[in-house]
Protein backbone atom coordinates (compact mmCIF):
# COMPACT_ATOMS: atom_id res chain seq x y z
CA UNK A 1 0.00 0.00 0.00
CA UNK A 2 1.34 3.36 -0.70
CA UNK A 3 0.64 5.17 2.02
CA UNK A 4 3.05 7.93 1.97
CA UNK A 5 2.29 11.49 1.39
CA UNK A 6 2.02 13.00 -2.10
CA UNK A 7 4.24 16.22 -1.18
CA UNK A 8 7.90 17.02 -0.33
CA UNK A 9 9.21 18.77 2.96
CA UNK A 10 9.52 21.80 0.86
CA UNK A 11 6.38 21.96 -0.40
CA UNK A 12 4.59 21.27 3.82
CA UNK A 13 6.94 23.86 4.75
CA UNK A 14 6.09 26.40 1.90
CA UNK A 15 2.55 25.63 2.42
CA UNK A 16 2.84 26.60 6.44
CA UNK A 17 4.61 29.76 5.23
CA UNK A 18 1.77 30.72 3.23
CA UNK A 19 -0.60 29.96 6.12
CA UNK A 20 1.20 32.41 8.36
CA UNK A 21 1.76 35.07 6.03
CA UNK A 22 -2.02 35.00 5.25
CA UNK A 23 -2.66 35.03 9.12
CA UNK A 24 -0.37 37.68 9.89
CA UNK A 25 -1.87 39.87 6.46
CA UNK A 26 -5.19 39.88 8.35
CA UNK A 27 -4.09 40.49 11.77
CA UNK A 28 -2.10 43.61 10.46
CA UNK A 29 -5.35 44.60 8.59
CA UNK A 30 -7.15 44.07 12.10
CA UNK A 31 -9.43 41.45 9.99
CA UNK A 32 -11.15 39.14 12.18
CA UNK A 33 -10.43 35.17 11.74
CA UNK A 34 -13.48 33.40 12.43
CA UNK A 35 -14.85 29.56 12.24
CA UNK A 36 -18.44 27.99 11.01
CA UNK A 37 -19.72 24.97 10.28
CA UNK A 38 -18.66 22.30 7.98
CA UNK A 39 -21.36 19.88 8.01
CA UNK A 40 -24.49 21.94 7.40
CA UNK A 41 -28.45 21.02 7.51
CA UNK A 42 -28.24 23.20 4.24
CA UNK A 43 -26.57 22.51 0.95
CA UNK A 44 -25.23 24.62 -2.43
CA UNK A 45 -28.03 25.63 -4.57
CA UNK A 46 -25.53 26.36 -7.24
CA UNK A 47 -26.48 24.07 -10.15
CA UNK A 48 -23.07 23.85 -11.06
CA UNK A 49 -21.60 23.03 -7.81
CA UNK A 50 -22.69 19.84 -5.64
CA UNK A 51 -22.26 19.35 -1.98
CA UNK A 52 -21.29 15.78 -0.44
CA UNK A 53 -24.00 14.58 1.50
CA UNK A 54 -23.59 12.83 5.12
CA UNK A 55 -25.90 10.66 6.55
CA UNK A 56 -26.17 10.50 10.53
CA UNK A 57 -27.84 7.47 11.61
CA UNK A 58 -29.97 7.60 15.23
CA UNK A 59 -32.12 4.73 16.44
CA UNK A 60 -35.32 5.97 14.81
CA UNK A 61 -34.71 8.27 12.15
CA UNK A 62 -31.47 9.51 10.18
CA UNK A 63 -30.69 13.49 9.42
CA UNK A 64 -29.11 14.79 6.27
CA UNK A 65 -26.48 16.86 6.51
CA UNK A 66 -24.13 19.18 3.76
CA UNK A 67 -20.47 19.42 3.63
CA UNK A 68 -20.18 23.10 2.84
CA UNK A 69 -18.76 24.15 -0.93
CA UNK A 70 -17.67 27.47 1.24
CA UNK A 71 -18.25 28.98 4.00
CA UNK A 72 -20.09 32.21 2.41
CA UNK A 73 -24.10 31.70 3.59
CA UNK A 74 -22.79 31.35 7.41
CA UNK A 75 -20.14 34.27 7.33
CA UNK A 76 -22.68 36.22 6.26
CA UNK A 77 -24.97 35.68 9.09
CA UNK A 78 -21.85 36.77 10.78
CA UNK A 79 -22.06 40.00 9.26
CA UNK A 80 -25.28 40.31 9.53
CA UNK A 81 -24.36 39.85 13.74
CA UNK A 82 -22.36 42.98 13.11
CA UNK A 83 -18.87 41.09 13.30
CA UNK A 84 -17.18 43.71 10.67
CA UNK A 85 -14.66 42.82 8.70
CA UNK A 86 -14.06 38.71 8.84
CA UNK A 87 -12.02 35.74 7.07
CA UNK A 88 -11.83 32.34 7.46
CA UNK A 89 -9.09 29.73 6.08
CA UNK A 90 -11.13 26.31 5.87
CA UNK A 91 -11.43 22.68 4.38
CA UNK A 92 -14.10 22.51 1.74
CA UNK A 93 -15.48 20.00 -0.62
CA UNK A 94 -17.21 19.84 -3.76
CA UNK A 95 -18.46 16.58 -5.52
CA UNK A 96 -16.92 14.62 -8.48
CA UNK A 97 -14.30 17.88 -8.45
CA UNK A 98 -10.90 15.30 -9.23
CA UNK A 99 -8.27 16.75 -12.19
CA UNK A 100 -5.09 18.51 -12.39
CA UNK A 101 -6.95 21.49 -10.99
CA UNK A 102 -8.99 20.25 -8.66
CA UNK A 103 -9.09 17.69 -5.26
CA UNK A 104 -12.90 17.47 -4.17
CA UNK A 105 -10.98 18.45 -0.95
CA UNK A 106 -9.42 21.59 -0.69
CA UNK A 107 -8.40 24.74 1.33
CA UNK A 108 -10.28 28.01 1.07
CA UNK A 109 -9.66 31.29 2.23
CA UNK A 110 -12.71 33.47 2.64
CA UNK A 111 -12.82 37.09 3.43
CA UNK A 112 -15.05 39.68 3.32
CA UNK A 113 -14.58 44.18 3.55
CA UNK A 114 -17.62 46.21 5.19
CA UNK A 115 -18.12 49.45 3.29
CA UNK A 116 -15.26 47.96 0.21
CA UNK A 117 -16.26 48.46 -3.06
CA UNK A 118 -15.23 45.40 -5.47
CA UNK A 119 -12.99 47.28 -6.89
CA UNK A 120 -11.06 47.80 -3.53
CA UNK A 121 -11.40 44.48 -2.80
CA UNK A 122 -9.31 43.55 -5.52
CA UNK A 123 -6.39 45.78 -4.50
CA UNK A 124 -6.86 43.70 -1.23
CA UNK A 125 -6.56 40.39 -3.66
CA UNK A 126 -3.84 41.68 -5.37
CA UNK A 127 -1.70 42.74 -1.92
CA UNK A 128 -2.24 39.28 -0.63
CA UNK A 129 -1.25 37.62 -3.43
CA UNK A 130 1.72 39.53 -3.94
CA UNK A 131 3.11 39.03 0.18
CA UNK A 132 2.82 35.08 -0.83
CA UNK A 133 3.74 35.21 -4.09
CA UNK A 134 7.48 37.61 -4.31
CA UNK A 135 8.41 36.68 -7.53
CA UNK A 136 4.93 38.12 -9.09
CA UNK A 137 5.65 40.91 -11.69
CA UNK A 138 4.40 44.26 -10.74
CA UNK A 139 1.49 45.04 -13.03
CA UNK A 140 -1.36 42.76 -12.91
CA UNK A 141 -4.15 43.15 -16.09
CA UNK A 142 -7.45 44.51 -15.25
CA UNK A 143 -10.06 43.22 -18.27
CA UNK A 144 -13.69 43.03 -18.36
CA UNK A 145 -15.73 40.69 -18.98
CA UNK A 146 -17.02 41.87 -22.12
CA UNK A 147 -13.62 43.20 -23.14
CA UNK A 148 -11.99 39.90 -23.58
CA UNK A 149 -14.95 38.60 -25.72
CA UNK A 150 -15.61 41.53 -27.43
CA UNK A 151 -11.25 41.25 -28.52
CA UNK A 152 -11.31 37.70 -29.12
CA UNK A 153 -14.46 37.26 -30.91
CA UNK A 154 -16.26 40.85 -31.65
CA UNK A 155 -19.38 39.09 -29.05
CA UNK A 156 -20.56 41.21 -26.26
CA UNK A 157 -21.06 39.01 -24.04
CA UNK A 158 -23.82 40.87 -22.26
CA UNK A 159 -26.37 40.93 -24.70
CA UNK A 160 -25.01 38.39 -27.82
CA UNK A 161 -28.11 35.42 -28.29
CA UNK A 162 -27.40 31.64 -27.63
CA UNK A 163 -27.61 31.34 -31.40
CA UNK A 164 -24.93 33.70 -31.34
CA UNK A 165 -22.90 31.77 -28.53
CA UNK A 166 -23.59 28.40 -29.88
CA UNK A 167 -22.23 29.38 -33.60
CA UNK A 168 -18.79 30.63 -31.48
CA UNK A 169 -18.72 26.88 -29.54
CA UNK A 170 -18.63 25.12 -33.05
CA UNK A 171 -16.36 26.90 -34.53
CA UNK A 172 -13.71 27.19 -31.94
CA UNK A 173 -14.15 24.13 -29.53
CA UNK A 174 -13.48 20.63 -30.74
CA UNK A 175 -16.36 18.38 -30.84
CA UNK A 176 -18.71 19.74 -27.77
CA UNK A 177 -22.04 19.06 -28.36
CA UNK A 178 -24.21 22.68 -27.32
CA UNK A 179 -27.20 20.13 -26.97
CA UNK A 180 -28.76 21.53 -22.95
CA UNK A 181 -26.54 24.09 -23.08
CA UNK A 182 -27.49 27.23 -21.09
CA UNK A 183 -26.46 31.03 -21.44
CA UNK A 184 -24.32 30.39 -18.38
CA UNK A 185 -22.68 27.18 -19.78
CA UNK A 186 -21.49 28.23 -23.31
CA UNK A 187 -19.66 31.19 -21.98
CA UNK A 188 -17.83 29.11 -19.36
CA UNK A 189 -16.85 26.72 -22.20
CA UNK A 190 -15.93 30.28 -24.69
CA UNK A 191 -13.97 31.71 -21.38
CA UNK A 192 -12.23 28.45 -20.42
CA UNK A 193 -11.35 26.94 -23.54
CA UNK A 194 -10.56 30.20 -26.23
CA UNK A 195 -10.14 32.66 -23.82
CA UNK A 196 -8.07 31.22 -20.33
CA UNK A 197 -5.41 30.15 -22.58
CA UNK A 198 -4.42 33.31 -23.55
CA UNK A 199 -3.95 34.90 -20.46
CA UNK A 200 -0.20 35.97 -19.73
CA UNK A 201 1.26 32.97 -17.66
CA UNK A 202 2.97 34.16 -14.54
CA UNK A 203 0.79 37.40 -14.43
CA UNK A 204 -2.11 38.09 -12.24
CA UNK A 205 -5.33 38.72 -14.17
CA UNK A 206 -8.52 40.06 -12.96
CA UNK A 207 -11.67 40.08 -14.81
CA UNK A 208 -14.55 41.68 -13.77
CA UNK A 209 -18.03 43.01 -15.31
CA UNK A 210 -19.76 39.49 -15.35
CA UNK A 211 -22.78 39.03 -17.47
CA UNK A 212 -25.91 38.60 -15.39
CA UNK A 213 -26.16 34.96 -16.39
CA UNK A 214 -23.01 34.48 -14.35
CA UNK A 215 -23.86 36.44 -11.43
CA UNK A 216 -24.65 34.06 -8.43
CA UNK A 217 -24.54 36.14 -5.59
CA UNK A 218 -23.03 39.12 -7.05
CA UNK A 219 -24.62 42.52 -6.89
CA UNK A 220 -26.19 43.72 -9.82
CA UNK A 221 -25.19 47.45 -11.60
CA UNK A 222 -28.11 49.27 -14.17
CA UNK A 223 -25.40 50.57 -16.44
CA UNK A 224 -26.68 52.83 -20.04
CA UNK A 225 -27.48 49.86 -22.36
CA UNK A 226 -27.44 46.62 -19.88
CA UNK A 227 -27.37 45.08 -16.25
CA UNK A 228 -23.83 43.91 -15.18
CA UNK A 229 -23.15 41.50 -12.27
CA UNK A 230 -19.92 43.17 -10.21
CA UNK A 231 -18.28 40.14 -9.73
CA UNK A 232 -14.85 39.13 -10.60
CA UNK A 233 -12.29 36.55 -10.58
CA UNK A 234 -8.16 36.41 -10.32
CA UNK A 235 -6.10 34.38 -12.40
CA UNK A 236 -2.39 33.49 -11.63
CA UNK A 237 -1.34 32.49 -15.83
CA UNK A 238 -4.32 30.18 -16.91
CA UNK A 239 -5.00 29.26 -13.15
CA UNK A 240 -8.03 30.44 -11.74
CA UNK A 241 -7.68 31.52 -8.08
CA UNK A 242 -10.11 33.27 -6.65
CA UNK A 243 -14.17 34.48 -7.38
CA UNK A 244 -15.30 37.63 -5.41
CA UNK A 245 -18.39 39.87 -5.27
CA UNK A 246 -19.88 43.12 -4.70
CA UNK A 247 -22.61 41.38 -2.31
CA UNK A 248 -25.91 40.97 -3.32
CA UNK A 249 -27.49 42.52 0.40
CA UNK A 250 -31.23 42.82 -1.12
CA UNK A 251 -32.80 40.17 1.12
CA UNK A 252 -35.79 39.43 -2.18
CA UNK A 253 -33.18 39.02 -4.47
CA UNK A 254 -31.13 36.50 -2.46
CA UNK A 255 -34.89 34.54 -2.23
CA UNK A 256 -34.75 34.89 -6.04
CA UNK A 257 -31.69 33.69 -6.52
CA UNK A 258 -31.59 30.32 -4.67
CA UNK A 259 -34.99 29.92 -5.80
CA UNK A 260 -33.94 30.09 -9.21
CA UNK A 261 -31.01 28.04 -8.80
CA UNK A 262 -33.12 25.17 -7.44
CA UNK A 263 -35.22 25.80 -10.83
CA UNK A 264 -32.51 25.74 -12.93
CA UNK A 265 -31.58 22.61 -10.84
CA UNK A 266 -35.03 21.11 -11.94
CA UNK A 267 -34.38 21.75 -15.91
CA UNK A 268 -30.64 20.45 -15.73
CA UNK A 269 -32.56 17.35 -13.93
CA UNK A 270 -30.08 17.49 -10.99
CA UNK A 271 -31.93 17.07 -6.66
CA UNK A 272 -32.85 20.54 -5.39
CA UNK A 273 -31.21 21.55 -2.28
CA UNK A 274 -32.90 22.62 0.57
CA UNK A 275 -32.37 26.51 0.83
CA UNK A 276 -30.50 27.84 3.55
CA UNK A 277 -33.07 29.42 5.65
CA UNK A 278 -30.75 30.93 8.63
CA UNK A 279 -29.29 32.89 5.79
CA UNK A 280 -31.92 34.17 4.63
CA UNK A 281 -33.23 35.21 7.25
CA UNK A 282 -30.09 37.33 8.21
CA UNK A 283 -30.33 38.89 4.93
CA UNK A 284 -33.86 40.26 5.92
CA UNK A 285 -32.79 41.41 8.87
CA UNK A 286 -29.76 43.16 6.95
CA UNK A 287 -26.34 41.89 5.76
CA UNK A 288 -23.45 45.43 5.54
CA UNK A 289 -23.07 46.67 2.15
CA UNK A 290 -19.55 44.64 1.61
CA UNK A 291 -17.22 42.85 -0.66
CA UNK A 292 -16.30 39.50 -0.19
CA UNK A 293 -13.85 36.86 -1.81
CA UNK A 294 -12.42 33.12 -2.27
CA UNK A 295 -9.52 31.95 -2.91
CA UNK A 296 -8.18 28.26 -3.36
CA UNK A 297 -5.51 28.17 -1.43
CA UNK A 298 -4.04 24.93 -2.94
CA UNK A 299 -4.17 27.00 -6.32
CA UNK A 300 -1.81 29.43 -4.59
CA UNK A 301 0.75 26.81 -3.64
CA UNK A 302 0.66 25.75 -7.04
CA UNK A 303 2.16 29.07 -7.83
CA UNK A 304 4.45 29.12 -5.28
CA UNK A 305 6.21 25.84 -5.17
CA UNK A 306 5.67 25.48 -9.48
CA UNK A 307 4.00 21.88 -9.01
CA UNK A 308 1.81 21.76 -12.21
CA UNK A 309 -0.54 19.13 -10.24
CA UNK A 310 -2.95 19.78 -7.46
CA UNK A 311 -2.00 15.77 -6.22
CA UNK A 312 1.24 17.20 -5.44
CA UNK A 313 0.56 19.64 -2.87
CA UNK A 314 -1.66 18.06 -0.57
CA UNK A 315 0.13 15.60 1.62
CA UNK A 316 -2.99 13.08 1.22
CA UNK A 317 -4.84 13.84 -1.70
CA UNK A 318 -8.65 12.19 -2.63
CA UNK A 319 -7.55 8.79 -3.54
CA UNK A 320 -4.81 8.42 -0.51
CA UNK A 321 -7.53 9.99 2.15
CA UNK B 1 -25.92 -0.88 -24.19
CA UNK B 2 -23.87 -0.11 -21.64
CA UNK B 3 -23.24 3.57 -20.96
CA UNK B 4 -20.01 5.45 -19.49
CA UNK B 5 -20.28 8.93 -17.85
CA UNK B 6 -17.45 11.67 -18.03
CA UNK B 7 -16.97 11.15 -14.34
CA UNK B 8 -15.36 7.54 -15.27
CA UNK B 9 -13.21 8.65 -18.20
CA UNK B 10 -9.80 8.12 -17.32
CA UNK B 11 -6.74 7.14 -19.70
CA UNK B 12 -7.36 3.63 -21.43
CA UNK B 13 -11.29 3.78 -20.91
CA UNK B 14 -12.93 2.74 -24.46
CA UNK B 15 -15.91 4.05 -25.95
CA UNK B 16 -18.15 3.97 -29.54
CA UNK B 17 -17.74 7.62 -31.23
CA UNK B 18 -19.41 7.90 -34.50
CA UNK B 19 -19.75 4.73 -34.86
CA UNK B 20 -16.42 3.71 -34.20
CA UNK B 21 -14.03 2.42 -31.04
CA UNK B 22 -11.73 4.55 -29.53
CA UNK B 23 -9.45 4.91 -26.76
CA UNK B 24 -8.92 7.29 -24.17
CA UNK B 25 -5.27 8.85 -24.12
CA UNK B 26 -5.42 11.95 -21.88
CA UNK B 27 -8.31 12.99 -19.93
CA UNK B 28 -8.35 16.83 -18.20
CA UNK B 29 -11.11 18.30 -15.98
CA UNK B 30 -11.81 21.85 -16.89
CA UNK B 31 -13.79 23.49 -14.47
CA UNK B 32 -14.83 27.44 -13.43
CA UNK B 33 -14.98 27.50 -9.73
CA UNK B 34 -18.87 28.82 -10.48
CA UNK B 35 -19.63 27.01 -13.78
CA UNK B 36 -20.07 24.34 -16.27
CA UNK B 37 -17.30 21.29 -15.41
CA UNK B 38 -16.24 19.78 -18.95
CA UNK B 39 -13.75 16.47 -20.03
CA UNK B 40 -11.57 17.48 -22.50
CA UNK B 41 -9.79 14.04 -24.09
CA UNK B 42 -7.68 13.33 -26.24
CA UNK B 43 -8.46 10.06 -27.55
CA UNK B 44 -7.16 7.64 -30.49
CA UNK B 45 -9.84 5.54 -32.76
CA UNK B 46 -8.95 1.99 -32.57
CA UNK B 47 -9.55 1.11 -36.36
CA UNK B 48 -7.29 4.30 -37.91
CA UNK B 49 -5.32 4.95 -35.12
CA UNK B 50 -5.63 8.74 -35.71
CA UNK B 51 -5.80 10.91 -32.30
CA UNK B 52 -8.16 13.27 -32.18
CA UNK B 53 -9.66 16.20 -29.60
CA UNK B 54 -12.90 16.06 -28.08
CA UNK B 55 -14.77 18.00 -24.79
CA UNK B 56 -17.65 16.38 -23.21
CA UNK B 57 -19.86 18.44 -20.57
CA UNK B 58 -19.43 16.83 -16.89
CA UNK B 59 -22.33 14.15 -17.12
CA UNK B 60 -22.79 13.30 -20.71
CA UNK B 61 -22.74 9.52 -21.25
CA UNK B 62 -21.66 7.75 -24.13
CA UNK B 63 -21.85 4.13 -25.27
CA UNK B 64 -19.10 1.67 -23.41
CA UNK B 65 -17.10 -0.23 -26.08
CA UNK B 66 -16.74 -3.95 -26.10
CA UNK B 67 -12.98 -4.20 -26.41
CA UNK B 68 -10.45 -6.65 -25.32
CA UNK B 69 -6.76 -7.50 -25.46
CA UNK B 70 -6.07 -10.70 -25.73
CA UNK B 71 -2.54 -12.47 -25.61
CA UNK B 72 -2.35 -14.92 -29.40
CA UNK B 73 -0.13 -16.31 -31.15
CA UNK B 74 0.34 -15.59 -34.84
CA UNK B 75 -0.65 -18.48 -37.16
CA UNK B 76 -0.38 -17.82 -40.82
CA UNK B 77 -1.92 -15.32 -43.38
CA UNK B 78 -3.95 -17.44 -46.33
CA UNK B 79 -4.39 -14.66 -48.47
CA UNK B 80 -7.30 -12.91 -47.36
CA UNK B 81 -7.11 -13.29 -43.45
CA UNK B 82 -4.41 -13.73 -40.96
CA UNK B 83 -4.67 -16.20 -38.47
CA UNK B 84 -4.25 -15.89 -34.73
CA UNK B 85 -5.16 -18.45 -32.17
CA UNK B 86 -5.71 -17.63 -28.28
CA UNK B 87 -2.88 -20.51 -26.81
CA UNK B 88 -4.82 -21.36 -23.53
CA UNK B 89 -8.41 -22.15 -25.61
CA UNK B 90 -6.89 -22.95 -29.15
CA UNK B 91 -9.98 -20.83 -30.23
CA UNK B 92 -8.66 -18.82 -33.69
CA UNK B 93 -9.53 -15.51 -34.74
CA UNK B 94 -9.08 -14.34 -38.74
CA UNK B 95 -8.29 -10.91 -38.77
CA UNK B 96 -9.12 -8.76 -42.23
CA UNK B 97 -6.06 -6.80 -43.63
CA UNK B 98 -7.02 -3.53 -42.46
CA UNK B 99 -6.00 -5.01 -38.92
CA UNK B 100 -2.77 -5.89 -39.44
CA UNK B 101 -1.82 -3.77 -42.38
CA UNK B 102 0.42 -1.39 -39.97
CA UNK B 103 2.28 -5.16 -38.51
CA UNK B 104 1.83 -6.99 -41.26
CA UNK B 105 5.84 -6.92 -41.68
CA UNK B 106 6.58 -8.37 -38.44
CA UNK B 107 3.90 -11.02 -38.51
CA UNK B 108 6.18 -14.18 -37.33
CA UNK B 109 4.45 -17.36 -36.57
CA UNK B 110 4.57 -19.05 -33.05
CA UNK B 111 5.73 -15.50 -31.78
CA UNK B 112 3.00 -13.49 -29.30
CA UNK B 113 0.78 -10.61 -30.64
CA UNK B 114 -1.44 -8.76 -28.52
CA UNK B 115 -4.87 -8.50 -30.87
CA UNK B 116 -7.42 -5.86 -30.36
CA UNK B 117 -10.83 -7.56 -30.04
CA UNK B 118 -13.92 -5.61 -30.86
CA UNK B 119 -17.01 -7.45 -30.52
CA UNK B 120 -15.08 -10.49 -31.10
CA UNK B 121 -13.21 -9.60 -34.01
CA UNK B 122 -9.45 -8.36 -34.19
CA UNK B 123 -9.42 -4.70 -34.69
CA UNK B 124 -5.82 -4.20 -34.61
CA UNK B 125 -2.56 -6.25 -33.43
CA UNK B 126 0.51 -5.34 -31.50
CA UNK B 127 3.83 -7.27 -31.76
CA UNK B 128 6.06 -7.19 -28.84
CA UNK B 129 8.49 -4.65 -28.64
CA UNK B 130 11.51 -6.86 -29.81
CA UNK B 131 11.35 -9.64 -32.10
CA UNK B 132 14.33 -11.85 -33.41
CA UNK B 133 13.99 -12.33 -37.15
CA UNK B 134 15.99 -14.26 -39.90
CA UNK B 135 17.90 -11.74 -42.41
CA UNK B 136 16.77 -13.23 -45.92
CA UNK B 137 18.49 -11.27 -47.85
CA UNK B 138 20.98 -8.96 -47.77
CA UNK B 139 24.31 -8.38 -49.54
CA UNK B 140 27.43 -10.22 -48.15
CA UNK B 141 29.79 -9.27 -45.04
CA UNK B 142 32.20 -7.23 -44.97
CA UNK B 143 35.52 -9.22 -42.58
CA UNK B 144 36.34 -7.03 -39.97
CA UNK B 145 34.52 -3.89 -40.79
CA UNK B 146 33.55 -2.73 -37.66
CA UNK B 147 32.81 1.49 -38.49
CA UNK B 148 30.63 3.09 -36.46
CA UNK B 149 27.46 3.43 -38.53
CA UNK B 150 27.80 2.32 -41.08
CA UNK B 151 24.50 0.27 -42.54
CA UNK B 152 23.08 -1.89 -45.63
CA UNK B 153 19.57 -2.47 -46.62
CA UNK B 154 18.44 -5.85 -45.28
CA UNK B 155 15.49 -8.08 -45.69
CA UNK B 156 13.90 -10.52 -42.51
CA UNK B 157 12.01 -13.20 -42.93
CA UNK B 158 8.65 -11.62 -42.65
CA UNK B 159 9.19 -9.21 -45.14
CA UNK B 160 10.39 -6.19 -43.36
CA UNK B 161 13.28 -4.04 -44.57
CA UNK B 162 15.70 -3.06 -42.18
CA UNK B 163 18.90 -1.51 -42.01
CA UNK B 164 21.65 -3.53 -40.89
CA UNK B 165 25.49 -3.39 -39.85
CA UNK B 166 27.89 -4.04 -42.75
CA UNK B 167 29.38 -6.88 -40.67
CA UNK B 168 25.95 -8.95 -40.30
CA UNK B 169 25.48 -12.07 -43.38
CA UNK B 170 22.18 -13.61 -44.93
CA UNK B 171 20.74 -16.24 -42.82
CA UNK B 172 21.83 -14.99 -39.63
CA UNK B 173 18.64 -14.18 -36.42
CA UNK B 174 18.94 -10.73 -35.52
CA UNK B 175 17.69 -9.03 -32.66
CA UNK B 176 15.17 -5.67 -33.83
CA UNK B 177 12.67 -2.95 -31.71
CA UNK B 178 9.58 -3.58 -33.65
CA UNK B 179 8.59 0.02 -32.98
CA UNK B 180 10.97 1.92 -34.77
CA UNK B 181 12.26 -1.12 -36.99
CA UNK B 182 15.68 -0.46 -35.62
CA UNK B 183 18.10 -2.99 -35.90
CA UNK B 184 19.65 -4.12 -32.51
CA UNK B 185 22.17 -6.35 -31.84
CA UNK B 186 23.34 -9.96 -33.38
CA UNK B 187 20.49 -12.57 -31.85
CA UNK B 188 22.49 -14.39 -28.88
CA UNK B 189 21.97 -17.78 -29.87
CA UNK B 190 22.82 -17.37 -33.90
Amino acid sequence: MDWSPNTTQQTRKSRAQMLHDIRAFFLQRNILEVETPALSQFGNTDPFIESIQCIQHKSESSELRYLHTSPEYPMKRLLAADSGDIYQISKVWRAGESGNKHNPEFTLLEWYRVGFSYQKLMQEVEELLSIVLPDLPKKPQFKTYESLFLEKFNINPHIATNEQLIDCVREHIDHLDTEGMNNQSLLDAILSFCIEPEFESSHLTFVYDYPVSQSALAQIRQTEHYPVAERFEVYLGQSELGNGYQEEVDSKRNKQILNDENQARKDFNLETVKKDHLFLAAAEKGIPASAGVAIGLDRVLMCITGEKSIQKVINFPWDKA
Amino acid sequence: MATVSTSEFKSGLKFILDGDPYTIVENEFVKPGKGQAFSRVKIRNLKTGRVVDKTFKSGEKVEAADVMEVDMEYLYEDGEFWHFMEPTSFEQHAAEETAVMDVKHWLKPQEKYIVTLWNGSPLSATPPNFIELQITECDPGVAGNTAQGATKPATVETGAQIKVPLFVEEGEMVKIDTRTGEYLSRAKDS
